[in-house]
């Protein structure tokens, strides 16, 4: 058979009539898309090579540029999509596994689109932001179910006892995370994204008083300032743990799982690990960072309540060990496994967290949605009265303000974004972060490529959108008659279905459209 | 009469009038003076329910709880007494003595049981409120609407003064009254969904509705409380029992967990405070109650009047020498004290805490 021509996803349409040949899209792409032919003067494309990313259509000078899907289409046929065929031909060619960059983008049903949200009239006034105080402040961490201090006949001076009914001297409630906002963000190795990447995400935590995460790459010796809103990982791999690197941080958290990918770790091609990140790493330069899917110390769960605590002894229980786990069919049970263990956190990573290389048919089939894994998470943890003992951490495709204040009213107490502040900071979910060629700096390590982003205007831009998201939850909030987030976190009478069987109403616990209290 | 118990998943919200009088020498007074004084705040009721809580009324049984019960049916009736036969003594049964009022009727079956549960319990008082709680959610057409020593509350569908003489109160005595008129905004009037709510001796009436409400019941049920009325009342009430008698916490400090102060404030307060108050908040944020309300919550030694975090409801207060008045309207209060000593409207947040000076004086049995 000869060899089969390749498929295109994207084609690149150039306007003539506004090209002047200045060869910066040349320069820009860093996939090879297009190119100046000096005898006839003009710049050619290649879309074949084209991923979409949208890196020179934005930055051509002349906005002669426009990257459109594939005109070539083929019969129609609802089994054998366009995706299954062109994945096929893929995997025919080079026989090996699929990867993929981002969440899982298959139509599964967003429950956030199918979730309404209250508000107040008449019986019960709205609130305005503008004029009225409104809380968002978020504590993070293992609390006790109950006040040991003792108050002298109206003085507020305290009387400090040790409680006796907390099984483990536990991280005392000062050492808890302090979240100005209810919205950190998720876990992003050095590695899978560039320096300047993390720099933005760090210096946006501290400006907005929240939490950024190092992922499991280590934290560059350049970043180690910004511990007080830094929570490290430890994941399989262990790469760039040590004790500077849990001392720094505010927060441990044991990465078993990511809603990309369940079941498997992290991967990090060579390709990606430069000098820096091979230091941060501590693996050797150009080597592939292949996290073992497993801890090879945590075969069930008192093995992760040894770490748990092996890191809490490590750091002398001053600080909040959380794990993250991936949303899984028994994620329920295995959450309160979690929080048994002595965990101060579970972190929820839903079918569609996203990734920086995961193999795509395990991103795209593997997990269940973040909004019923909140719902099933929260409902356990409080039948089984434990939900006060952790706190819960939902992550995996938050779009907007309202997905996150839906998740809070679920029960979360707080979410993790990343895919939305890559957005933020140029990300066009073209899903090829695994290549290393990212155009916008993000998720790459190519110097060239890197420094388009500018930690500045980097951090200014998240800055924005978590002050935007802030300012929307607190207009939410008010027209609920609510002015502090604890009021609605798991809150679910705050929530109607719309659309929903009455499977999918009662694990999310909420009451049809239509229904009064 | 429409419902009784058939609505008990029925969340009421209400906008309301509440009186509350308390004599701290715990000096008795009969019930007209409450039932004038909720009179006058009529124009805050719609006649779909109204009540009362009195404190001292059973000096003979002091040692025993009063169950006030109502039925539906007389197979609600044999079912709840056979359940309290096995696991109570029963010293009295009786039916609540009433008057035919113009206004009240379809009243369901009022009966009243002073009983002491069988056998040495650790601890009593949380197994009378399981007992509640079991009647309440498990059978039909039987509900529990009273349940403390010496104390008794009174309520059902129509306006609060048309309650009180059907209940014949003026002809008890009590040191502390609480009142309650009520205007339902989306419920049928049913008799187990007007005020006062109670549990042990905790009476509350409340004017408001909880926008908390659901984070409120799921964090009740980590402590094993069960709202089987799904009303934001029974949520005080429980909270009330939560924070004041199983976590030993005093009425300021309760207070400042239900309506808690703001951030902003917290971080303006001198250190050690600042601590006591951020982790109040942090360790009891799921107990905030969020939405407008004011609301009276009694129990043997105390009487206490809250407003919500903004004051969103009225709340006003008055002494007269060892008489402390609450009421959603002064004109309430200065109609059976037309000259106290002191009248002030409450903060948002800030406590009104009335307490029993010496409590053997009022024949009150002391609690566990």
């Amino acid at each position: 058979m000869a060899k089969r021509p390749v498929l295109q996803d994207f084609v690149v349409e150039r306007d003539e009539s506004r090209c002047v040949a200045c060869q910066a899209c040349v320069r820009m792409c860093s996939n090879d898309v297009h190119s100046y032919d000096p005898e006839t003067n003009k710049v050619e494309s290649d879309s074949a090579k084209c991923v979409g990313c949208h890196f020179c259509e934005s930055f051509c000078p002349t906005k002669a540029i426009n990257i459109k899907r594939s005109a070539s289409q083929f019969r129609e046929n609802a089994n054998w999509q366009y995706r299954d065929i062109a994945n096929l031909v893929k995997q025919a060619e080079t026989g090996g596994v699929l990867l993929t960059g981002m969440g899982c983008d298959r139509p599964y049903p967003v429950y956030w689109d199918h979730i309404l949200l209250n508000a107040s009239q008449v019986t019960n006034p709205s609130i305005d932001p503008l004029r009225e105080p409104m809380e968002l402040r978020t504590y993070i961490g293992r609390r006790p179910d109950r006040i040991q201090w003792t108050v002298d006949s109206g003085q507020w001076t305290a009387n400090k006892k040790q409680s006796s009914s907390i099984q483990h001297p536990a991280s005392s409630i000062q050492s808890l995370l302090k979240l100005e906002i209810p919205i950190m963000f998720s876990a992003m190795s050095y590695g899978s994204i560039s320096y300047n990447t993390c720099v933005s995400l760090a210096r946006a935590a501290r400006e907005i008083g929240t939490f950024w995460n190092t992922g499991e790459g280590g934290l560059h010796p350049d970043l180690y300032e910004f511990g007080k809103n830094t929570i490290v990982q430890v994941a399989s791999g262990r790469f760039g743990v040590h004790k500077d690197y849990l001392e720094t941080a505010s927060a441990i958290e044991i990465k078993i799982g990511q809603g990309a990918k369940p079941g498997i770790g992290g991967h990090l091609p060579g390709e990606k690990v430069t000098g820096d990140i091979s230091r941060t790493r501590m693996i050797p330069e150009g080597t592939d960072a292949l996290s073992p899917a497993p801890h090879h110390d945590i075969y069930s769960i008192e093995d992760l309540k040894q770490l748990i605590f092996a890191l809490k002894e490590a750091t002398r229980y001053s600080k909040p060990v959380g794990v993250k786990i991936a949303a899984v069919h028994n994620v329920a049970p295995i959450a309160s496994g979690v929080v048994r263990a002595g965990a101060d956190y579970v972190a929820i990573d839903g079918l569609r967290g996203g990734t920086g290389a995961a193999p795509l048919t395990i991103r795209d089939n593997v997990g269940i949605p973040i909004e019923l894994a909140i719902a099933a998470v929260d409902t356990r943890l409080r039948e089984e009265g434990i939900r006060n003992q952790a706190s819960l951490i939902a992550a995996g495709g938050f779009r907007n303000s309202a997905d996150v204040i839906k998740a809070i009213a679920l029960g979360a107490d707080t979410v993790y974004i990343a895919t939305s502040a890559l957005v933020a900071l140029g990300c066009n979910l073209c899903q090829k972060c695994y290549t290393g060629k990212c155009n916008w700096g993000i998720a790459t390590q190519d110097p060239y490529l890197t420094k388009r982003l500018n930690p500045e205007i980097g951090t200014q831009r998240l800055v924005n959108l978590l002050r935007a998201w802030s300012l929307e939850i607190k207009e939410m909030l008010g027209g609920m008659g609510i002015n502090a987030i604890e009021s609605l976190r798991g809150n679910r009478e705050h929530l109607r279905g719309v659309g929903l069987s009455d499977t999918e109403l009662r694990i999310l616990g909420i009451k049809a459209a239509g229904e009064s209290w | 009469m429409e419902k009784l118990v058939a609505d008990k998943d029925y969340r009421v919200a209400s906008g309301c009038a509440v009186v509350g009088i308390m004599n701290q020498d715990g000096k008795k007074i009969d019930g007209s003076a409450v039932i004038s004084s909720i009179s006058v705040m009529r124009e805050r009721s719609n006649g779909l329910g109204g009540g009362f809580a009195a404190y001292g009324i059973y000096p003979e049984y002091a040692g025993l709880y009063a169950f006030h019960v109502m039925y539906k049916t007389e197979q609600a009736k044999g079912c709840a007494e056979n359940y309290l036969n096995k696991e109570y003594t029963i010293e009295k049964t009786e039916p609540i003595p009433t008057r035919k009022i113009m206004g009240i009727d379809s009243k369901p079956m009022l009966w009243r049981y002073f009983l002491c549960p069988r056998g040495g319990n650790s601890n009593e008082e949380d197994y009378v409120a399981r007992t509640v709680m079991h009647i309440n959610s498990g059978i039909n057409d039987a509900f529990v609407f009273s349940s403390g020593k010496n104390m008794g509350i009174f309520k059902g569908v129509g306006f609060p003064e048309d309650i009180g003489h059907f209940y014949r109160l003026d002809e008890y005595s009590a040191y502390t009254w609480i009142a309650h008129g009520r205007f339902p905004t989306n419920s049928v009037g049913w008799w187990g969904g007007a005020h006062p709510f109670g549990l042990l001796d905790w009476s509350v009436v409340h004017n408001g509705e909880i926008s908390s409400y659901g984070i409120n019941r799921s964090y009740l049920l980590n402590f094993g409380y069960r709202c089987a009325l799904s009303t934001d009342t029974e949520v005080i009430a429980y909270l009330f029992d939560l924070l004041s008698r199983k976590h030993g916490l005093s009425f300021e400090v309760v207070a400042k967990i239900l309506a808690a102060p703001f951030w902003s404030d917290i971080e303006r307060m001198p250190p050690e405070e600042k601590d006591f108050f951020t982790s109040l908040r942090i360790i009891y944020g799921s107990a905030l109650l969020n939405g407008p309300f004011s609301v009276i919550v009694g129990n043997s030694g105390h009487m206490v009047g809250l407003n919500d975090r903004i004051k969103l409801r009225p709340l006003v207060a008055a002494t007269s020498g060892e008489t402390l008045y609450l009421a959603s309207e002064e004109a309430a209060i200065r109609d059976i004290c037309p000259g106290p000593d002191r009248v002030w409207m409450p903060r948002a947040g800030e406590p009104v805490i009335g307490k029993l000076n010496d409590r053997r004086a009022s024949s009150v049995v002391s609690r566990t």
